[in-house]
């Protein structure tokens, strides 16, 4: 059976949730010293994988960093933002990492995700936080495919869905080529 | 499929992605009301064939409680907006008039 897109499961990355109020300059400051990336707009992320920030809610970032940096990078935070009303907890062990790549990869998320994935709606930069079948999780584009973050408590179940989601033809509105 | 837009995040999602939280603009009555204003603070509810105000919560994404209004006989959405309010913000109101003229919901018109 064909394969739409090669679903791989990546390594753990350093992840700290913050929340907090996002708009106010000094979390701003912190928050680029930290990850080196700015603060994303409206469901936006920005920067990389070595110093990115997701956009989560109104009043929560994700914070992507090396593995080995996270302790440091909380304490860093916490120290600039000591009088700031805020949360900074480190998540790198709650969550798993998935990479869906291919020309189809759009066709297997949208295959157990409800969501418009053309281009159009969702572009490079873009992240989107959704139901997965039965389980809650978010996903990036990049030049090549998708960036796929769920709880590690439901890792198994997302990895063996995605697998399948990525065999045999192209259906459905993305099926057009 | 209802599909209703997150006033936070903006998304337009699918209900699949949300939780229906019930009826919107309750008034709390607790402790010191009388037994009519709690019984219907707890039970008594609309149950419209028309225009209805709900709240829902954008569960799988940005985890945000939000109020819709929508009609229960067509499945129209009217708009969507804010939790933090105590009625109908006017561009919603006026939203429903110009589809529903005469509409009424409990005291909103």
């Amino acid at each position: 059976m064909s394969e739409l897109a090669k679903v791989t499961r990546l390594a753990l990355r350093g992840m700290i949730t913050f929340r907090g109020d996002v708009s106010s300059a000094r979390v701003k400051k912190a928050i680029k010293a930290a990850t080196g990336a700015a603060v994303p707009k409206v469901r936006s992320i920005s920067g990389n994988r070595d110093g990115g920030v997701a956009w989560m809610s109104p009043d929560e970032l994700l914070l992507m960093v090396p593995y080995g940096d996270v302790q440091n990078i909380i304490a860093d935070l916490s120290k600039a933002l000591v009088n700031d009303h805020v949360l900074i907890a480190d998540v790198s062990d709650a969550r798993a990492v998935f990479r869906v790549e291919g020309v189809e990869a759009a066709q297997v998320l949208a295959r157990v995700c409800p969501v418009d994935l053309h281009k159009d709606s969702f572009d490079i930069g873009e992240i989107r936080r959704t139901r997965m079948a039965q389980v809650a999780a978010a996903f990036w584009r990049d030049e090549t495919g998708f960036e796929v973050i769920c709880f590690r408590s439901v890792a198994d179940y997302v990895e063996a869905l995605l697998q399948r989601a990525a065999q045999a033809t192209p259906v459905g509105a993305l099926g057009g080529r | 499929m209802l599909i209703l837009t997150c006033p936070y995040c903006g998304v337009k999602a699918d209900e699949t992605e949300l939780s229906a939280g019930g009826e919107a603009h309750l008034k709390r009555f607790g402790p010191g009301s009388s037994e009519d204003e709690f019984e219907g603070y707890l039970f008594v509810r609309e149950n419209p064939k028309g225009v209805h105000f709900e709240r829902w919560r954008h569960s799988y994404g940005c985890g945000k409680w939000f109020h819709a209004a929508r009609c229960t006989m067509t499945l129209e959405v009217f708009g969507t907006y804010p939790a933090q309010t105590f009625e109908p913000p006017q561009d919603i109101k006026d939203a429903i008039s110009a589809k529903r003229p005469n509409w009424r919901w409990r005291d909103f018109s």
